[in-house]
């Protein structure tokens, strides 16, 4: 009995390693299989290519309509990503083992929204740049502010999103439905990121884009509290 | 087994449904009423001619529509999530339902107008753009609701959403004004005094009023619908 060690108290698990630890699953299962991340990926690529297409350049400058491909491409590829999230977890009734845990349903939607988050970027990543090039947009030092407008925007698109894959996950319809209820949600996010995107992109100073930034900041703060706050409540108690 | 649901007689039976409901066909006549003077009986716009009158079906349904409808739904799923009463997800169901006809209505109306007025059917302006955004949110909240089976986990998902949209709406209305603006502003709904004549203002008011009683009636109705159908359910599966 005495092998047993009694300083060894159990420790309680915080909040944000907890959510890392579920960030980490989905990540590492998602880098395994690598199904999802190919899929948007080639998505992103053929949905600029389709753009590229059906585009007269000299009728349109490829600096209007660049930001609009963009966060198109965004949008769409995200979604391919977070139907993902929980349908992953309706295999063998994994879900039901995570809430048996003892993380915090809060833990667990934190944990999720930062695996989604992560894959966006990535989509991202390679969007970002395929834009560029087949677009051929100059590249300078203030792409730096367009990565965290797609920093801000990815935070908020993967909030909203992974609580609406939970509430899908529950329903008949799943995918179907996610992208229905998900869309109205990301206007605030889509129309201030292009804009500020056709600000940077144009070579105006920043100040002509504050106000976008601001509208994405607090879409950020009202939606990522107010996601954390409900998502409890899509669970079966 | 199957003697058991069968000859076991349930002491709760669900009420008679009617046919004929006294209040709505008032509210009917009270809408044809208030538009036959809108039509007949108040003098044509100066300046904006005769497609002005859609402006008494126009107002009240997009003040209806949005405010009080989607108020209401906000309202009843905020609540919902706090205190779990189910008639509250009934009456946040009913106010969805019947605050897309209202919104409909500003939706068809509102272009029928500006093709007269300003020359185009659409504008991308603020107010339009938000109601379009809205109409198109009660739809996938209502389309949410269809695809789900229980009774509880319909009304738990759907108040999640409900009180989602009205964080929603506030950013949507935010973004697209300063998107851009051309919608004229509020009249009668303005801080000021509404500067509308009084026989115009009395067209208005009646109309308003009017619209209203459909709105109580239409809400009433679904509402009772939604409550037979939970009960039917509910004795199904007992």
């Amino acid at each position: 009995m005495s092998a047993v060690p009694t300083g060894a108290t159990h420790k309680a698990p915080s909040y944000l390693a907890d959510a890392w630890r579920i960030a980490r699953k989905d990540l590492l299962i998602e880098f395994r299989t690598r199904s999802a991340f190919l899929a948007a990926t080639v998505f992103a690529v053929l949905a600029v290519v389709i753009f590229r297409f059906t585009w007269d350049p000299t009728a349109i400058p490829a600096m209007d309509l660049a930001p609009g491909v963009l966060w198109v491409i965004f949008t769409f590829s995200g979604l391919l990503g977070l139907n993902r999230s929980f349908g992953l977890e309706l295999a063998e009734r994994a879900y039901d083992g995570l809430l048996a845990s003892q993380l915090s349903r809060e833990a667990i939607f934190t944990g999720k929204v930062i695996a989604n988050l992560v894959f966006v970027m990535c989509v991202q990543a390679l969007a970002l740049p395929a834009v560029a090039l087949f677009f051929d947009l100059p590249v300078g030092p203030s792409w730096w502010i367009i990565v965290g407008i797609v920093l801000l925007a990815s935070l908020g698109l993967s909030a909203v999103g992974t609580l609406f894959a939970a509430i899908a996950s529950n329903t008949r319809l799943a995918e179907l439905l996610l992208p229905m209820m998900t869309l109205p949600f990301f206007v605030p996010l889509v129309i201030p990121a292009a804009q500020a995107t056709a600000v940077v992109l144009r070579g105006q100073p920043i100040a002509d884009g504050m106000a976008w930034l601001k509208v994405l900041l607090a879409f950020d703060l009202v939606f990522v509290s107010a996601c954390i706050v409900v998502f409890p409540f899509t669970i079966e108690e | 087994m199957s003697s058991v649901s069968s000859a076991a007689p349930r002491p709760a039976t669900l009420p008679e449904p009617k046919g004929f409901d006294a209040f709505l066909a008032i509210a009917i006549v009270a809408v044809i009423a208030a538009c036959a003077r809108a039509l007949f009986f108040t003098p044509i716009d100066a300046m904006l001619g005769a497609a002005q009158k859609i402006f008494y079906v126009h107002v009240p349904a997009a003040i209806i529509g949005m405010y009080f409808c989607c108020g209401l739904l906000f309202i009843s799923s905020i609540m919902y999530l706090w205190i779990k009463d189910e008639r509250l997800d009934r009456l946040a169901e009913s106010a969805a339902e019947v605050g897309l006809v209202f919104m409909g209505i500003v939706l068809v109306t509102g272009p029928v107008w500006a093709r007269s007025s300003w020359g185009t059917w659409w504008v991308w302006d603020a107010r339009i753009t938000s109601t379009l955004f809205l109409w198109l949110l009660v739809m996938a909240y209502l389309v949410l609701r269809s695809g789900v089976e229980s009774i509880e986990v319909r009304a738990r998902l759907s108040a999640v959403m409900g009180t989602l949209a009205a964080l929603l709406v506030p950013f949507i209305h935010l973004t697209v004004k300063l998107f851009r603006g051309m919608h004229p502003e509020a009249i009668v709904l303005a801080p000021a005094k509404p500067n509308l004549p009084p026989v115009m203002l009395m067209s208005f008011g009646l109309s308003m009023a009017a619209f209203l009683l459909l709105f109580v009636a239409l809400l009433r109705l679904r509402f009772r619908w939604a409550a037979l159908r939970d009960a039917r359910a509910a004795m199904e599966a007992a």
